[in-house]
């Protein structure tokens, strides 16, 4: 056991040294990203303390506020209220926590399943591949819109249903990157050395496959969180998301479409949220996936 | 040995910079450097000596940054073509100075059939006779590709190594160029492809009575092919001479070196003799004479940059004890 | 290569015979139909003799193979709320509206796209460069709703320079086709950018170089035809793009086409119109892929002998 007294540099402190030379290697937009980035996760995780006011309920004193730089409006709603008078800055907040949710949802969903599909494809070969991949193919075939429509009619628009969805867009991915990783390595020394001293294949898959696949799927995560972003605010706005009340930032521009020639600002600042939060996912993606594998640059779909 | 005629290509002082400052890293310094028509020369050096960049430098196919740090002057055939424009620099391509480069996958465009990249370049050459489909067969001929007609409609990757190569060969000298840079045109090919591949170079040298630059690192090519021998080291030009004075009585301590590490047949190998430590780093050359920390001979003096000194017929060498002068004084 | 094309066409057929089956149970999930259109005060007689009529009674195989079967002559039901219009009928006259919003989408999305991908590349980190990658992040990032409702306020509702819905004339193309495009624009400039890039610094350029051709020749005819090869593979992801974003984006400008269709037939449980409508688009979409698919095998050289 480690004396905390210990005269040895304090392991916090190597880590805010990394922290800081990396930092300094960002160029502008890159540091405007993250901080957005961070930013968007703080807000997100400690929403329900941060939000002024109940995004749920609103007084119908005070609707259609303006934000505060207008003419009309104040700091007591820094973006204005809605048209049944909810603060927009609290339900802004909890939007992003909404946006967030989903997306670690989706992706850790996604992401086990279609890595597991993908590895079990590629490691076992043969038969084994081709059913997986004619799924995966079949998965591609369909065009996702259409099929989160019909679940959403089938039961109703609901947090879970929204997971589902997306994650059922999104594992093929996931699966074809992991299948042609664990081809890449599947007849290295290590892997052939771990078989014949008589691994069992799953024990292979996850001490040997998968540590040397991540990374490459690592940059496919980063790349997809603005895809969930925006398909979970489309289907959202579509009515097949989300259910409102809860401030989807989707929902929200649906809800102010109607206004938009009297209050821009239902439809406009849930907008920008979207907009800047993925501008800036992408950035980050974009850069951490260079990182990581030059080799996959530009291929953003 | 000076020939009468001027020389078709004359390079006086050019230096190739990382940058447009005076005091940007310079990759090639100082290089004069003359080619007669007709002459073929040798120019050997590790990587990184510069020699590549020299190459380049001729054909103005640099790098933007390299570019803006030309200097000097390339006097081709009585133009100095360091001051041309873009557009006649294009024209000066192909057509007076060609280049075949090492790697012949690489240099192919994988997309396009072999015929359509060769009457690519034959559409620039316009006071030719016959047909495009006849003057490209000619030209596969004469790098003596058999069934040239098939081969027309044939990919890149769908010809081998040495025969790729040959097509490079038929569409650098499409236009029958004055002056052929080779850079390593043979390193990536087989060891018996290699042979042929030289033969098919000189023969086609006679038959345009074309200078060829043959920039190279193994001493075996240039016996065969050379009249004339340029020894780089570090961005500078170290020696140069005929053929057979380098070979036979090299002056600088680089070139002795260079020789002597090349295994040959009729020696007892007891331990190949190699060069101890490296080429330095452009960023990193040493003061004074840039040879002298690997060099057995250095001294004081060395600290000093050489003068170039006369040590032969035609043989000059960059170094205050070149070797002649020692076994002379000895 | 005959093979080639054989086999994938044959992929796709069975691709297209599972997604019908896929579909059909789907429709069937999302509801009842009956208790939908005959409201609250039907009696059981009446229901049961629409179950019966609709063919809702007998078991799902047989169902299915009716449903084939029908389909197969083209008798795809007749829609249960558009006053009995038959569905196939409904969806195909919706769909040139479609097509011709998806084709002009397209044909503006790649000529845009490429120009600006090999303008940002040969003028690297130019004022050029920097922009055409500043409109790609915002283009990949940019919800579709959110930006056709801007385009709209801005320039329908405040500059009026063009109409915010309707059909029939180019101006009613602008906006739609802006918003459908733009995501796939942003898409095709970066992949440009960096394929140019990357051909730019190759060997065979600069042997292009050498040979005296011109700045002009090299760089769109050598650069570009080996930047286009990961644009057609793109293209298979477009089609999904696309159809994502008509469903948004017909919705958002109420365009008359089958996007919306299928939104609204969904929303309404308008089962034969749901199930055609769904059925024509994943066929369309299947079609893309192969079409897709035998395009890139023709273009690459490389992909034709090896199969």
């Amino acid at each position: 056991m480690v004396d905390a007294t210990t005269a040895s540099p304090w392991r916090g402190s190597r880590i805010l040294s990394g922290a800081g030379n990396l930092w300094r290697s960002l160029d502008w937009p890159l540091r405007i990203a993250s901080a957005l980035l961070i930013l968007f996760v703080i807000v997100a995780v400690f929403g329900p303390w941060l939000t002024p006011y109940d995004p749920l309920t609103g007084s119908l004193r005070a609707r259609l506020v303006p934000p505060a730089w207008q003419e009309g409006g104040s700091w007591a709603h820094p973006f204005g209220t809605d048209r049944l008078g909810r603060d927009i800055l609290s339900r802004i907040i909890a939007g992003a926590r909404i946006s967030l949710t989903v997306c670690v949802m989706v992706i850790a969903i996604a992401g086990a399943i279609g890595t597991a599909v993908g590895t079990a494809a590629g490691y076992f070969g043969g038969w084994t591949d081709r059913v997986l991949m004619r799924l995966v193919d079949l998965a591609l075939s369909f065009p996702v819109i259409l099929l989160a429509l019909l679940l959403g009619a089938i039961s109703g628009p609901s947090f879970a249903n929204i997971i589902i969805v997306i994650s059922l867009v999104l594992w093929s991915q996931y699966a074809r990157m992991a299948r042609g990783e664990t081809l890449k390595i599947r007849n290295e020394d290590y892997v052939d050395l771990a078989r014949t001293s008589g691994l069992s294949d799953v024990k292979i898959i996850w001490r040997h496959i998968l540590p040397n696949i991540a990374p490459a799927l690592i940059v496919i995560a980063t790349l997809q969180i603005g895809v969930v972003i925006v398909l979970e605010a489309s289907l959202s706005f579509l009515g097949v998301g989300v259910p409102p009340p809860a401030p989807s930032w989707g929902s929200m521009v649906a809800d102010g479409r109607s206004y938009i020639a009297s209050a821009w600002w239902l439809c406009i600042v849930p907008g920008s949220a979207i907009l800047l939060t993925v501008m800036a996912v992408n950035l980050v993606g974009d850069a951490l996936a260079d990182r990581i594998n030059p080799a996959l640059r530009g291929r953003n779909i | 040995m000076k020939t009468m005629a001027p020389p078709l290509l004359d390079m006086r002082n050019v230096s190739v910079r990382l940058g447009g400052n005076a005091d940007s890293l310079p990759l090639i310094e100082n290089i004069s450097l003359a080619i007669a028509e007709g002459e073929t020369v040798g120019l050997v050096g590790e990587s990184g000596s510069g020699k590549t960049t020299l190459g380049m430098s001729l054909m103005r196919l640099l790098p933007p940054l390299l570019e803006k740090g030309l200097s000097g002057e390339i006097i081709y055939a009585g133009r100095d073509i360091t001051a041309l424009s873009p557009a006649e620099m294009t024209a000066v391509r192909g057509g007076e100075i060609s280049m075949i480069l090492q790697d012949p996958m690489a240099s192919l465009n994988p997309i396009f059939t072999i015929g359509n990249q060769l009457k690519e370049g034959l559409r620039l050459h316009a006071t030719a006779r016959g047909t495009l489909e006849e003057r490209a067969i000619a030209a596969l001929e004469s790098v003596r590709i058999p069934s040239p007609e098939a081969r027309l409609a044939n990919h890149p990757h769908q010809m081998s190594g040495g025969m790729r190569q040959r097509v490079v060969g038929a569409i650098s000298l499409t236009r029958a160029p004055r002056l052929l840079i080779a850079d390593e045109p043979t390193t990536s090919l087989d060891v018996t492809i290699q042979y042929q591949f030289l033969e098919l170079l000189k023969d086609l040298q006679r038959r345009l009575g074309m200078a060829m630059l043959f920039i190279t690192h193994d001493f075996g090519v240039v016996a065969k092919m050379c009249d004339r021998v340029v020894v780089m080291y570090a961005g500078q030009i170290v020696e140069e001479g005929p053929v057979r004075e380098i070979f036979h009585r090299p002056a600088h301590w680089y070139t002795r070196a260079l020789l002597d590490s090349i295994p040959t047949v009729d020696r007892t190998p007891r331990r190949l003799p190699t060069i101890p430590g490296s080429p330095p780093p452009v960023a990193a050359r040493p003061a004074g004479c840039r040879f002298h920390p690997r060099c057995a001979n250095a001294q004081a003096k060395c600290l000093e940059s050489p003068k170039v000194l006369d040590v032969g017929a035609g043989h000059t060498t960059r170094c205050w004890f070149p070797l002649q002068a020692q076994r002379g004084a000895a | 290569m005959l093979k080639i094309i054989v086999t994938r066409v044959g992929e796709a057929l069975v691709a297209l015979l599972l997604m019908s089956l896929v579909i059909f149970l789907l429709s069937r999930l999302t509801g009842d139909p009956v208790a939908l259109l005959l409201g609250d005060g039907a009696t059981e007689a009446d229901k049961a003799k629409l179950t019966q009529d609709l063919g809702l009674d007998q078991p799902l195989p047989i169902q299915y193979l009716t449903f084939l079967g029908d389909a197969l002559t083209g008798d795809f039901g007749t829609s249960v709320t558009a006053g009995s219009q038959p569905a196939l009928q409904l969806v195909l006259a919706r769909l040139p509206a479609s097509l011709s919003l998806a084709a002009v989408a397209l044909v503006f999305t790649v000529t845009i796209g490429i120009l600006f991908g090999v303008l940002a590349a040969i003028r690297r980190n130019s004022a050029v460069d920097i922009a055409a990658r500043l409109i790609a992040l915002v283009g990949q990032s940019v919800p579709s709703f959110w930006l056709g409702i801007v385009l709209m306020y801005i320039f329908a509702v405040q500059l009026g320079w063009l109409p915010t819905s309707g059909y029939g004339q180019w101006q009613h193309y602008v906006l739609p086709a802006a918003t459908l495009g733009l995501f796939t624009l942003a898409a095709i400039t970066r992949l440009v950018r960096s394929s140019m890039l990357e051909a730019l610094g190759s060997e065979y350029i600069k042997l292009a170089r050498i040979k005296g051709l011109s700045e002009a020749v090299v760089i769109w005819k050598h650069a570009l035809a080996n930047s286009l090869i990961p644009v057609i593979t793109f293209m298979g992801t477009f089609f999904a793009v696309m159809i994502t974003g008509a469903v948004i984006v017909e919705t958002v400008f109420s365009w008359p086409g089958i996007g919306r269709l299928a939104y609204e037939s969904i929303l309404s449980r308008d089962f034969p119109v749901v199930q055609t409508v769904v059925l024509v688009i994943t066929s369309l979409f299947i079609l893309a892929n192969l079409a897709v698919d035998l395009l890139y095998v023709l273009v690459d050289p490389r992909m034709r002998s090896r199969g």
